[in-house]
């Protein structure tokens, strides 16, 4: 396909994008629960492209996510809550005198959060990161467990179990949206680099990696503390986006949401990623039904009640991982080259099965 | 301390020990066979629990019915497990396999809520374990001696299978080499199907003897003593039988320890399994009686 063509199609997928953000954000198209969803969306999107460079462009596999995330929406709250009403949510214990003074905008505070998970990961991961998939898999969600543990043991800063209400919310679908793509193109960015080259080599196959010449500390190390950091940039969207959290919200089974987001999308595709996350989340929402109760005529079907729409979503996921191992990309990207192709595809593949038939052996391709 | 109150802990510690070990024996048999960890195993003790209350509080059936029934449903329940999540992925790689897993104890918690609400029900009692004995300033429960005891019991059977019988041998076959054992005729299905059903025979006894304990039961009461005893069946040597048990019983003596000699270290007491679990693999990844494996290439 020509270049100019794809710039085109690109450009004006883009509008498309922003008119419609435009409009659902304005109210002028669905409604704030629609926006909900769409803002829940992205945020999913952000920690779930950062799962998916240590799981899947680096072959680690990581289930810190929550802990992770934990950090960035604690950063958040505890930093940009104004001043007047500490008082009234730290009023079991009050707040450290030093941290009520230190009041910050949004993005230094989600940007401190960042930047302690990734000094974290880095920490964990020297240590860490020499274990193999199951050793791996068990410590980095232990040591998620042992932050959100450690969150709730320090009352002064983050208010203990009780949580922290009246986090300032984001109400433009710009910023949300704005930092997400700003994420996830720098984690691309990164991918598509010389690192990211070297993190799929390591996938592949370890020794042969190191044989020539990657250096697998350094390589883990990067993956797993920039998945950190945007993991904690996530976390301090979401913590504005409910506007009040505790550190229950961050148990473990958070992180099972992106690893399934992940793996339907595609182990190993930004794109796919992010589409599942925006297809999951929406799915959650459109599955509500069946909590609640159904009536046909005047007889009340006896399944529906709250929680089955949680038992059909792990059967959906058992299923996808069972019989759809590959996820909705695989390891592809989206292209314009791929749509292209995969049209023509169509035509071409039919002319082959002709071929085929015409020649009994078959053909190579 | 007064000696009593030591004496106290440490009874009470090696009845929690016994019940890690127990649970624990469940996930290090499974490791060794397929190397993967069984994240829904603690969802198997989970049910283990709701199938107790449903026999008895919901049938109504006496104790000496009801328990061979439980012992029977989990079984049957750890095997068609086995068959439904983790047979189809025999040969794909070892990360599906454990998002399978995610998957399967996923489904299983979700189960339990949708089937029995996310409130916390009350374990039906069984007269003869929680029974109170008193001796001098010591008093405990009968289950906290009757633990210890079933764990060796059953530790000495499990040995003996493994040890003496023709499906043991089988089953260190297929530890030791997947592949090769499969080439020699060994019916890995029925291996693997034997392992998942001891083991979540031996989580439904744990199951009963827990429920005597703490007698709660919620959808996600399997949780934290399902990763728990992961981490002693790693701290023991994942894989060894009788590490397991070595694990659980450190973890499971030392953690209320801690709790009674420093009582300010409370809200830290689940991350402390994590924080000995993260020591040990980096002091020591093969565990405590773990024998040293080389990469293969």
């Amino acid at each position: 396909m020509d270049k100019k063509i794809k710039f085109l199609c690109t450009v004006c997928l883009v509008a498309v994008a922003v008119i419609f953000l435009f409009a659902v954000d304005r109210g002028h198209l669905g409604s704030p629960y629609v926006k909900r969803i769409l803002n829940l969306s992205a945020i999913y999107a952000i920690v779930s492209v950062s799962m998916n460079l240590v799981n899947g462009f680096t072959g680690l596999f990581s289930l810190g996510q929550s802990g992770f995330m934990a950090i960035g929406a604690f950063s958040v709250a505890v930093f940009t809550i104004p001043k007047a009403s500490i008082k009234s949510i730290f009023y079991v214990e009050p707040m450290a005198p030093w941290l009520v003074e230190m009041r910050l905008p949004f993005v230094a505070a989600i940007l401190i959060g960042g930047l302690i998970a990734a000094v974290l990961a880095l920490l964990i991961g020297y240590p860490v990161l020499r274990l193999k998939s199951d050793y791996l898999a068990i410590a980095t969600l232990g040591f998620s467990e042992i932050i959100r543990i450690v969150l709730t043991n320090m009352p002064t800063i983050t208010n203990g179990a009780f949580g922290i209400k009246r986090i300032p919310p984001i109400t433009s679908m710009f910023t949300v949206f704005g930092i997400a793509a700003l994420c996830i193109g720098i984690m691309m960015l990164l991918i598509n680099s010389s690192y990211g080259r070297a993190f799929k080599a390591i996938r592949e196959d370890n020794v042969a990696a190191e044989a020539m010449g990657i250096n697998l500390t350094l390589h883990k190390e990067l993956a797993f503390s920039v998945s950190a950091f945007f993991s904690a940039i996530a976390g301090g969207l979401y913590a504005s986006f409910l506007t009040t959290i505790d550190p229950k919200q961050f148990y473990f089974t958070l992180t099972y949401n992106f690893l399934l987001i992940v793996v339907l999308g595609g182990m190993g595709s930004v794109t796919g990623t992010v589409l599942a996350s925006f297809v999951i989340t929406y799915g959650l929402e459109w599955l509500r039904f069946f909590d609640s109760p159904l009536m046909i005529g005047n007889i009340p079907v006896p399944l529906f009640r709250p929680g089955l729409r949680m038992v059909i979503f792990s059967i959906l996921l058992m299923l996808v991982v069972l019989f759809f191992r590959k996820g909705i990309m695989g390891t592809k990207e989206f292209s314009w080259d791929g749509i292209y192709f995969w049209f023509k595809d169509k035509k071409y593949r039919g002319l082959l099965k002709r071929k085929a038939g015409r020649k009994a052996g078959g053909s190579g391709a | 301390m007064s000696s009593g109150i030591f004496i106290q802990h440490l009874i009470n510690g090696l009845s929690l020990g016994s019940l890690y070990a127990l649970i624990a024996i469940g996930y290090t048999m499974v490791y060794g066979i397929l190397l993967l960890i069984n994240f829904a195993h603690g969802d198997v003790f989970m049910m283990a629990g709701y199938f107790m209350m449903v026999t008895m509080a919901g049938m109504g059936l006496p104790v000496y019915l009801s328990i061979p029934l439980v012992l029977l449903m989990t079984v049957l329940l750890g095997m068609l497990l086995e068959r439904s999540a983790y047979k189809p992925l025999r040969d794909a790689p070892r990360m599906s396999i454990m998002i399978s897993a995610i998957g399967a104890s996923y489904l299983l918690e979700n189960l339990a809520i949708y089937i029995f609400t996310g409130v916390p029900k009350g374990y039906p009692n069984i007269p003869f374990l929680t029974k109170v004995v008193q001796f001098g300033s010591v008093s405990f429960q009968l289950v906290t001696v009757v633990t210890p005891i079933i764990t060796v019991f059953l530790l000495l059977a499990l040995m003996f299978l493994v040890h003496r019988t023709k499906m043991g041998m089988a089953m260190r076959a297929v530890s030791k080499d997947y592949e090769t054992a499969r080439l020699m005729g060994i019916k890995i299905n029925r291996v693997i199907s034997t392992t998942f059903g001891i083991g979540s025979f031996l989580a439904a006894i744990g199951s009963i003897l827990w429920g005597a304990k703490y007698p709660s039961i919620f959808p996600l009461v399997g949780v934290m003593p399902g990763l728990k005893c992961f981490i002693a069946a790693v701290f023991g040597g994942i894989g060894n039988i009788p590490g397991a048990v070595l694990g659980g019983l450190i973890l499971g003596i030392t953690e209320p320890m801690l709790i009674a000699f420093f009582p300010k270290m409370t809200g830290y007491r689940d991350a402390f399994a994590f924080a000995l679990l993260i020591i040990m693999l980096i002091v020591k990844p093969t565990g405590l009686l773990g024998e040293k494996t080389t990469d293969k290439v």
